[in-house]
């Protein structure tokens, strides 16, 4: 797969990120929308009309530099922040963990369970609860479960329609890790880089989407 | 409930066909269902408490809500829901219909605001002040979308609602956005509406409060809001501060032209 090759391209992860950090600065600053008088008192109503409740805390809407960028849907979007997003795209691949075992996959039934459950996060969860990947709200997987999704693409045959080659397998984990990695304001969550999945979880999505043996792949 | 009996017939008959099918059978079968009980939906109880409410002494000063200006006037419902949020000079806020009602509780019934915001949905004066809100609600349906953009405060929250339209954060990066600025999405079979245009946005904006089946509650556009925030992993969104306002003054302004069809009726 050809996005593979761009984790040749991380070092230059490092020397992009003071750039990185103006560019997000500068972008949140000034003209929003093209509305400039009011994006400041925007972010003052945002910054002062939450208050923290359950595991949901105030950090949580503590802006990231990729949050901060796609929030803009029309910078976000724009050739002059091209070069920007490709620069934060590759450090944050360069990021990615790899198992340390070296090993991509788990159980595709604990896979299947994991996609099939959105709980998890909110300010109603326990901190110490399960997190679900919540896979089926966005995309169809299993064509079984006929209650799916259509923000993401359909990832029914994933497998089928790859192969399990390394690139494959590489492609594959780093975008369960971090969507962003590819495109920088992809709608998916960020599941390894945020924590909301485990290393174990990951493995066991690999699985669903990789596995022969899958049902997915059938 | 004999309604519910039905409903669930409909729903079996749905799964009993293809699956293929099933996604668009459905949303048929909760649109049949909605057909069937229109003339009786539950918000009519809230309604009713409302209109009680709204009239009778309440407060520390044992007074009615009835010289309460909703932007047409003291003491005019009829239509009044149609042009919220608006600019309001005695208070120099833009108001949506539950801060307006707040203000209105303290004002003249000597209620405090912070009382109203601090309660548990459903329950105490929260229930009261969503008593009154499914009055109003009521007193605008069918009728069409008409929310003012003259004033600059108007204006200015409307751009702020957009901003934080678009407003990412989280564990999961998400905004209003990710899920309701695109056209003909789901989220497993529920459909979204596109609320940054109609006719999405007045599909979504006019449909709420709602009185929704699957909790058997009458949900206001706070607690709509604040539920959507709950599912987006953020922090508690304050009741009837300017955040919800904003927001609800950019959909509503997007969904101007539309047809109010309030109290809603949800799954």
């Amino acid at each position: 797969m050809k996005n593979v090759s761009k984790n040749k391209r991380s070092a230059l992860g490092a020397s992009v990120s003071f750039s990185v950090l103006i560019g997000v600065t500068v972008l949140s600053g000034c003209a929003l929308f093209g509305n400039t008088d009011y994006s400041e008192r925007g972010h003052e109503v945002i910054k002062t009309s939450f208050r923290a409740e359950g595991i949901a805390g105030l950090d949580r809407i503590q802006q990231d530099s990729f949050q901060a960028l796609c929030s803009n849907p029309v910078a976000s979007q724009a050739k002059d922040t091209e070069a920007l997003r490709v620069s934060m795209q590759n450090k944050a691949l360069a990021a990615i963990a790899q198992p340390a075992d070296g090993n991509y996959f788990g159980d595709w039934k604990q896979g299947e369970r994991i996609a099939q459950s959105g709980r998890g996060a909110t300010w109603t969860d326990k901190a110490d609860a399960e997190n679900g990947g919540g896979c089926y709200n966005c995309h169809q997987i299993d064509k079984k479960e006929i209650s799916h999704g259509t923000i993401g693409p359909s990832l029914w045959n994933y497998g089928k329609l790859r192969g399990k080659s390394e690139p494959v397998v590489q492609y594959t984990w780093n975008r369960l890790n971090n969507s962003k990695a590819y495109n920088a304001c992809s709608n998916m969550p960020r599941f390894g880089h945020n924590k909301v999945l485990t290393e174990q979880q990951l493995k066991h999505l690999m699985a669903l989407l990789l596995d022969p043996a899958s049902p997915v792949n059938q | 409930m004999k309604k519910t009996t039905l409903f669930k017939t409909a729903v079996l008959g749905a799964c009993l066909s293809s699956g293929v099918a099933f996604a668009q059978s459905a949303t048929d079968a909760i649109a049949k269902y909605r057909e069937m009980i229109a003339e009786g939906n539950p918000s009519e109880l809230y309604e009713a408490a409302g209109e009680e409410y709204w009239a009778a002494p309440g407060g520390p000063k044992k007074a009615s809500l009835q010289a309460c200006d909703l932007g047409l006037g003291p003491g005019v419902v009829k239509g009044a829901y149609a042009q919220l949020p608006r600019y309001f000079a005695d208070t120099g806020r833009v108001q949506d219909l539950e801060s307006r009602l707040m203000t209105c509780m303290e004002t003249l019934q000597g209620i405090s605001a912070k009382g109203i915001a601090d309660a548990a949905f459903g329950k105490g004066l929260k229930k009261d002040i969503e008593a009154v809100v499914a009055y109003v609600v009521t007193h605008s349906r069918d009728m069409p979308i008409k929310v003012p953009m003259s004033h600059s405060k108007e204006k200015e929250m409307y751009a702020i609602g957009r901003q934080a339209f678009y407003f990412q954060g989280g564990p999961m990066d998400f905004s209003c956005a990710s899920c309701h600025a695109a056209d003909q999405q789901r989220i497993r079979l529920q459909d979204l509406p596109n609320l940054t245009k109609n006719p999405g946005a007045a599909v979504g904006w006019g449909s709420w409060p709602a009185y929704r089946v699957s909790n058997g509650e009458f949900w206001t556009m706070q607690r709509r809001i604040n539920d959507c925030f709950r599912q987006q992993r953020l922090p508690f969104p304050l009741y009837g501060s300017d955040l919800t306002v904003a927001l609800s003054s950019y959909m509503a302004i997007n969904a101007n032209g539309g047809v109010l069809m309030t109290p809603g009726l949800k799954r």
